[in-house]
């Protein structure tokens, strides 16, 4: 037999029907749902009087609009478009009989968050979700990628997905990481590396030593940019870290199962000389801390670095460097470490997970923002949230002058009451950096945890290194 | 679904590369739980000031791209979000052929979904059609699904690739849905025999 990649292994495992030009129907496992891209899908299925063929294997979450202010249980705090589309939501898990975790629940959170925490995510898993940070559950070796609403409407109706396999593509971070460089670096340098649509049509596996170093926490946030680099999936294979994580998570197999799957999951990686049609390597030790600078995620530069200049670059991106560049209020040349942020935001599906936090509590404990900031943090999940509060990272953040929020989505998208102003300017956890994606006119740089933390307290971008 | 066969009709430049879903249809039209009336919002941020007052420069606010049916963008077009509203309110507006070096795959999808139909060619053509519809309402392209060709208003023609099952889904507008519900039996098949084999699923 001829030698497979991961991803060749997740997809033979799951190929329903296969016509003879390659159009498949694979089968999903696991298909999440949120409140902003289902409710015309379940209405389509009301409509055409169908039901939701595996209910079991369907688990829904409110995230994108939900406030993360207390006393959001109070619907006033919620404009009415918002509460009419969490009402649908309530409304459609309850009347096609689907796993609920409405926002009263400690563990509701954000759906790439609520999946692994509560073992839904396993190994070897097709997953999907109306969203197309799905390529978060990859950190698992689960094939996990974004669908649109028809998508959405067709895997409720059928539980598969009308697919042509996507190409291989392996990118290996080799050697060990720097300090003060971590999981957000990684990822951000490798879309600075391949553009945003150097992943188009590929399913990326990332692999290599600081790859496997990285925990789980990591790995997802690895995987979860993997579409800002164009590919619809990101892989990693499972080892012993990702048992770990899965063991004892209420929706995991347990007992004779659990061994079952280990067994199986054991087998889930690239078999040597498996062809890859597309290779990026990356030097661990050459990533630093990087932070960007412009309105798409490829925009990154080390934040040692200036600003740079639309006649650096070739092609279409001249005007789409110049309009960032004129978006963004920056003067070619200018320093990055001299760039002023108003506003820091900590959370999101990228970032929002427990391991976040401590990074966060690490660069600040003791200390205080700067005056005048705006500084949010927003756990991705309830679970999150407690857990942050037992360790006593809630009071670090508290007692540096940062607002300790409820789960969601928040700031990331600004779908909810968390949003800049026109002009303002962010220090980010999040995953995008497009034009209004904080807010009308709003102005983000994407940073690491800690590089975002520290910019809380200086007041301007800043090289976490110098902190440490 | 709507059926695409033949279509010819004004097509306006829109060069910028990575042009995002977000601006295409920014979040706070997302909140509708309906398909439908979108496309006023197209583009919305950079169609309109604060006031909702128009932006004369911006392409489709110019008289002559005002009934535009066919887009020609600059490379990863459709990047970002998964979010179906952004072809929704393509087509809603009324564009229903979209042409670029390149789409992220998602937004590709979501376009046939809808039957709007996202052609990707290489840059020198695409280079070529970007002037054609830079002459405004005097360039009308047609653009043929079944013979997979685009005329432009000079009459050179430009064939183009698209996957089978797709062109057929689009040419006869047929619904996913039912076409999958037919293979009902594979379906029911895989799940017993995946029941046996990962029963923790």
């Amino acid at each position: 037999m001829s030698p497979k990649t991961l991803y060749d292994k997740i997809w033979d495992a799951h190929v329903a029907h296969e016509a003879e030009d390659g159009t498949s129907l694979l089968y999903i496992d696991r298909h999440l749902v949120h409140e902003v891209t289902s409710p015309q899908a379940f209405e389509g299925l009301r409509m055409a009087g169908r039901k939701v063929h595996a209910p079991d294997k369907t688990i829904a979450v409110p995230d994108h609009n939900v406030p993360t202010t207390p006393g959001r249980e109070n619907p006033e705090q919620m404009t009415e478009d918002s509460r009419i589309q969490v009402a649908a939501l309530d409304k459609n898990a309850k009347e096609f009989g689907i796993h609920y975790y409405p926002v009263s629940d400690i563990r509701q959170g954000i759906v790439h968050i609520v999946g692994p925490e509560q073992g839904w995510t396993l190994p070897g898993m097709t997953v999907v979700c109306g969203d197309s940070h799905t390529a978060t559950h990859g950190a698992f070796g689960a094939l996990a990628h974004g669908i649109g609403t028809s998508e959405v409407e067709h895997v409720l109706a059928t539980q598969t997905l009308i697919q042509k396999k996507s190409k291989n593509m392996k990118v290996e971070i080799t050697g060990k990481l720097k300090p003060g460089v971590t999981a957000k670096d990684i990822t951000l340098a490798v879309i600075g590396e391949t553009g945003t649509a150097g992943g188009t049509g590929y399913v990326i596996e990332y692999c290599g030593e600081a790859i496997r170093d990285l925990s789980m926490e990591g790995r997802m946030t690895v995987c979860n940019m993997a579409i800002e680099g164009g590919a619809r999936a990101g892989l990693i294979a499972p080892d012993e870290n990702t048992f770990e994580y899965v063991k004892g998570r209420p929706h995991a197999p347990k007992g004779a199962q659990w061994e079952a799957a280990l067994n199986w999951w054991k087998t889930l990686y690239t078999d040597e000389d498996a062809h890859f049609d597309k290779v990026v390597t990356l030097k661990g030790e050459d990533i630093q801390p990087v932070v960007t600078w412009g309105t798409s995620p490829e925009d990154v530069l080390p934040i040692t670095a200036v600003v740079p200049s639309p006649e650096d670059f070739e092609g279409g991106k001249v005007e789409a460097a110049a309009r960032a560049l004129e978006y963004m209020g920056l003067t070619p040349g200018q320093k990055l470490t001299d760039i002023e942020v108003d506003t820091v935001f900590i959370g999101s599906c990228t970032n929002g997970r427990i391991e976040d936090l401590r990074a966060v509590a690490d660069v600040v404990k003791g200390k205080k923002i700067k005056e005048g900031m705006r500084a949010m943090i927003v756990p991705g999940s309830g679970l999150v949230r407690m857990q942050a509060e037992e360790e006593g990272l809630a009071e670090i953040f508290k007692e540096a002058g940062f607002e300790w929020r409820l789960a969601g989505c928040s700031m990331c998208l600004a779908m909810n009451p968390d949003q800049l102003s026109e002009g303002e300017r962010c220090a980010a956890t999040s995953n995008r950096n497009f034009e209004g994606r904080q807010g009308y006119k709003g102005r983000t740089h994407l940073v690491s945890p800690a590089m975002a933390a520290a910019a809380a307290l200086t007041g301007k971008l800043t090289d976490v290194r110098e902190l440490m | 679904m709507d059926k695409f066969e033949k279509l010819q009709g004004i097509a306006a430049p829109m060069p910028l590369v990575n042009i995002d879903t977000d601006m295409i249809i920014p979040k706070v039209f997302l909140k509708t739980i309906k398909r439908s009336g979108l496309g006023v919002n197209l583009f919305d941020e950079m169609r309109y000031d604060r006031q909702g007052n128009e932006l004369p420069e911006f392409v489709l606010n110019k008289p002559q791209y005002r009934n535009t049916e066919i887009l020609v963008a600059g490379d990863n077009f459709g990047c970002g979000s998964s979010r179906e509203h952004a072809p929704w309110a393509i087509k809603d507006f009324g564009i229903k052929c979209v042409i670029s070096t390149s789409f992220a795959d998602i937004f590709f999808n979501n376009c046939f979904k809808n039957g709007i139909l996202p052609i990707v060619l290489p840059q020198e053509q695409v280079d070529m059609l970007m002037t054609d519809a830079e002459k405004g309402e005097n360039a009308r392209m047609t653009v043929d699904l079944e013979a997979q060709e685009i005329t432009t208003s000079d009459g050179d023609v430009i064939a183009f690739e698209v996957d089978a099952f797709k062109k057929h889904c689009l040419l006869n507008g047929l619904d996913d849905i039912g076409l999958t519900l037919e293979k009902s039996a594979s379906i029911d098949a895989f799940e017993a025999k995946a029941g046996q084999e990962r029963p923790w699923v």
